[in-house]
């Protein structure tokens, strides 16, 4: 098994590339983007390699119930006092699958940039920062030991403020990646002390402490019950010191991976360059939280009690992450904040997954939704590239691009489709899987969570679509009536017809397409390869917690339809509505040149009327127009208008006034504090030496009263 | 043989760096005393290391050396950095940190 044996050349290319670009990358012919690729490829390839082994090694276990211990090794990286500390790799199934989730996302996206960067400033920096966060995401999947977890961790958030500031001489941009930084810094506070926590839980467990994860699920394992703790001949660490520990951890999931109240941060993370915000919310950062709630699984498990079906922080903050992100949704005009929300929404439903004890199904989800996320994104990504003059304003810059970029619109499709949950695609068997998990471990109430959250996906993202690829395109001809407030903004060439992007491109859209179609049927109903191939099976540690599900048609088909009818719904609120709308325009007798604007600035105007004003002025008028329409576009109405209200409260107070009220709060208090303390920061270099001076002497004549 | 003589010598010469320190305004000076201190220091190691013939000491005022050396290398940098932008290597005049 000579590839899983070196699984850790592949986070160590991207390393060795990170260092060649950052020094030599201007000497090179492409600015040092062929040394990533080339790198990345490679690592790419050598990750391709280790999933086949780890296949067939899985394949040629043998017994009734196989079991395949993760591959580790390890070197001392340091001793002192009889603690050890190593460095190391830990292959098992969970491994090999975000590796090569994170190897193809980031190949692609090394590729899809050398068009989308092209020209940019910091060209070669930029590649150097993607070869860096590959390596540092890689390294997090491999270690073998919560310690180098932490550092693969606090790199990849590196990274992405480094990625997201990009353009950092824009103001909002160098606001946006600090925040994120911040934000995540916030939750890592929880990593560093639940790291702390697991040397002490081994420590309990097996007389030594260590930050071994094996060792770590043995003993989360023997909290559990004496009778589990004999068989693994370890003392039990308590069931307190475990809650504690997952309670810790869980921050640090929150904070990465963008769970409620810690999600403020990642729509702003959009002002990156968009193969940037691909590969953060596909397969590198936000996926890193969810990597480890499901890498540190049994402490969660056991911590928080997941297996006798009571609700647990770990489901709940996912459930609200579900129906919070996707309220928002609703209400975003800029296509990529549109699918950060989506990801929130997401990972929400990954983070559910695993506090209903749906595992596999939360790592499946992870695997198919990094595909079309993915796919997705640099799909806005091309949208803007080429067809709206580098704006990602949906209801200003785009719409009607169907017809430009054909190639673009059916890779958006698709990745939509697979999003939304629609048969046969990716999302639908992923996020089934979650639903029918949830409802065999007795969590009703979540699978309800996740059945409206999939109406709302389907909802949003057929708004999202119908914006940007239907109706008439916006871009050039609304500019024409703003002459007086973006002319300086847009390029000159805004005159230009919206255009196909180019192969570079649509190479990788269509890659990532590919993968969203296909990848589902990987765990299709008694066929069940991802369960089978990559599921942990060390049978003690994760005894009772992982167990297959049948394949439910019923609930099956009520996902299914649910799905339909959010698009259905959305459809025809937005679609429909626009009709409706250009008639209203015209009784009104507003004239204007240019109808699609005008049709787009009432289309704002009504909402707001109906959704505030409606109810305080002219409830006749109103009334007259609601007879006006059909008993199932009022009903369609309800549905849709139902949801921008929830959208819109929840941005406005929960969002804004809530969560930022209280990050704003903080903020204050702090910089008043600091207002008070820098009156003694004179300045003057020689009054701190005296102080310091004055200090010791202090010290010193305690400790000569002390002696 | 006496310790007393090498103790007071090194006290007295790390008296004079502190107040070196803490009172030359110029940078190339402050500098100076801070070898000075460090040469103290450099005497204690030394005189308590033949006093317990233990070369312990000598091998550790090597090591202080070779700080030393490293440290006047990046404090000379400095005072050249705060001249170029300053126009003047008077401590007084450095006070961007102030609050």
């Amino acid at each position: 098994m000579w590839f899983v044996d070196h699984a850790w050349l592949v986070p160590l290319i991207p390393a060795l590339s990170f260092a060649i670009i950052l020094l030599f990358g201007k000497r090179f012919p492409r600015g040092g983007s062929e040394v990533g690729i080339l790198a990345v490829s490679a690592s790419f390839v050598l990750a391709c390699g280790t999933a086949l082994q780890w296949i067939n090694h899985v394949q040629n276990a043998k017994g009734s119930e196989p079991s395949v211990d993760p591959v580790i090794h390890s070197v001392t990286w340091f001793q002192n006092a009889g603690v050890k500390l190593t460095a190391g790799i830990d292959i098992d199934g969970l491994a090999v699958v975000v590796m090569f989730v994170v190897t193809l996302v980031s190949l692609l996206v090394h590729i899809y940039s050398t068009e989308y960067m092209r020209g940019d400033i910091r060209y070669t920096y930029f590649f150097a920062c993607l070869s860096l966060f590959t390596a540092s995401m890689l390294l997090l999947v491999v270690a073998d030991n919560t310690l180098e977890m932490l550092i693969g961790w606090e790199l990849v958030g590196l990274c992405s403020f480094m990625l997201i500031g990009h353009w950092w001489e824009e103001k909002p941009n160098s606001d946006a990646a600090l925040k994120a930084f911040l934000t995540t810094r916030t939750g890592d506070i929880g990593l560093l002390t639940g790291v702390i926590m697991t040397f002490f839980i081994i420590q309990r467990s097996f007389g030594v402490g260590s930050f071994d994860i094996q060792q770590l699920h043995q003993a989360a394992a023997a909290s559990s019950s004496p009778a589990v703790a004999h068989a693994l001949g370890i003392q039990s660490p308590g069931h307190t010191i475990v809650l504690w520990c997952a309670a810790a951890l869980m921050l640090a999931i929150v904070g990465k991976s963008g769970q409620f109240a810690l999600h403020t941060w990642l729509p702003d993370a959009m002002a990156g360059p968009t193969p940037v915000s691909a590969l953060i919310h596909a397969a590198t950062m936000v996926v890193a939280g969810v990597f480890l709630g499901a890498r540190l699984y049994p402490v969660f498990f056991h911590g928080f009690s997941i297996g006798d079906g009571t609700a647990n922080p770990m489901a709940v903050i996912g459930g609200i992450t579900v129906i919070i992100g996707a309220a928002l949704a609703f209400v975003q005009d800029d296509i990529k904040k549109v699918l950060a929300y989506s990801t929130i929404s997401q990972l929400g439903y990954m983070v559910m997954a695993l506090g209903v004890g749906a595992w596999t199904a939360a790592i499946f989800h992870l695997f198919t939704h990094a595909f079309f996320k993915a796919d997705l994104f640099l799909g806005a990504g091309s949208v803007s590239h080429s067809g709206s003059h580098h704006s990602f304003d949906m209801k200003k810059d785009m719409g009607g691009l169907k017809k430009y970029m054909p190639q673009t619109y059916w890779t958006f499709l698709i990745g939509t489709l697979a999003l939304a949950g629609i048969f046969p695609f990716a999302g639908f068997w992923s996020k089934d899987e979650i639903l029918v998990n949830a409802g065999h471990n007795n969590y009703v109430a979540f699978v309800v969570v996740g059945l409206v959250g999939a109406l709302m996906t389907a909802a949003y993202m057929t708004r999202c679509i119908y914006l940007t690829f239907f109706g008439e395109y916006r871009g050039g001809h609304g500019h024409e009536h703003h002459a007086g407030d973006d002319s300086d903004i847009l390029p000159a060439d805004h005159a230009h017809e919206p255009h196909e992007s180019n192969g570079i491109i649509l190479g990788p859209l269509w890659v990532l397409t590919f993968m969203a179609v296909v990848v589902g049927f990987l765990n299709f109903p008694h066929f069940s390869k991802f369960e089978k191939w990559f599921q942990p099976s060390s049978p003690e540690s994760f005894k009772g917690i992982l167990h297959a599900v049948a394949f439910n048609p019923i609930l099956a088909a009520v996902s299914f339809t649910v799905a339909v009818l959010g698009i259905v719904i959305a459809w025809a609120f937005y679609a429909g509505k626009l009709h409706a709308l250009h008639d209203l325009s015209e009784r009104n007798k507003v004239a204007h040149a240019g109808k699609t604007f005008l049709v787009n600035k009432y289309y704002l105007d009504y909402l707001y009327e109906n959704i505030i004003v409606a109810a305080i002025k002219g409830p006749i008028a109103a009334g007259a127009y609601w007879f006006n329409q059909h008993v199932i576009d009022n009903v369609l109405n309800y549905t849709g208008r139902g949801a921008r209200v929830v959208g819109r409260f929840t941005y406005d107070y929960i969002d804004q006034k809530g969560v930022d009220g209280v990050v704003n709060g903080i903020a204050t208090v702090t910089g008043e504090a600091g207002g008070e303390a820098r009156k003694i920061q004179t300045g003057r270099l020689q009054f701190y030496a005296l102080m310091l001076v004055a200090a010791v002497l202090v010290f010193a004549v305690i400790l000569w009263i002390a002696t | 043989m006496l310790l007393n003589q090498f103790l007071l010598l090194g006290a007295f010469l790390f008296c004079t760096g502190i107040y070196g320190v803490l009172t030359r305004k110029h940078t190339v000076l402050v500098l100076m005393s801070i070898e000075l201190m460090l040469a103290a220091v450099n005497i204690n190691l030394v005189a308590f290391g033949a006093f317990h013939n233990d070369p312990t000491g000598q091998v550790f005022a090597l090591f202080v050396l070779t700080i030393a050396a490293a440290e006047v290398g990046i404090g000379l940098a400095i005072v050249l950095l705060i001249y170029r932008n300053l126009h003047s290597a008077d401590l007084d005049d450095v006070d961007v940190m102030k609050g």
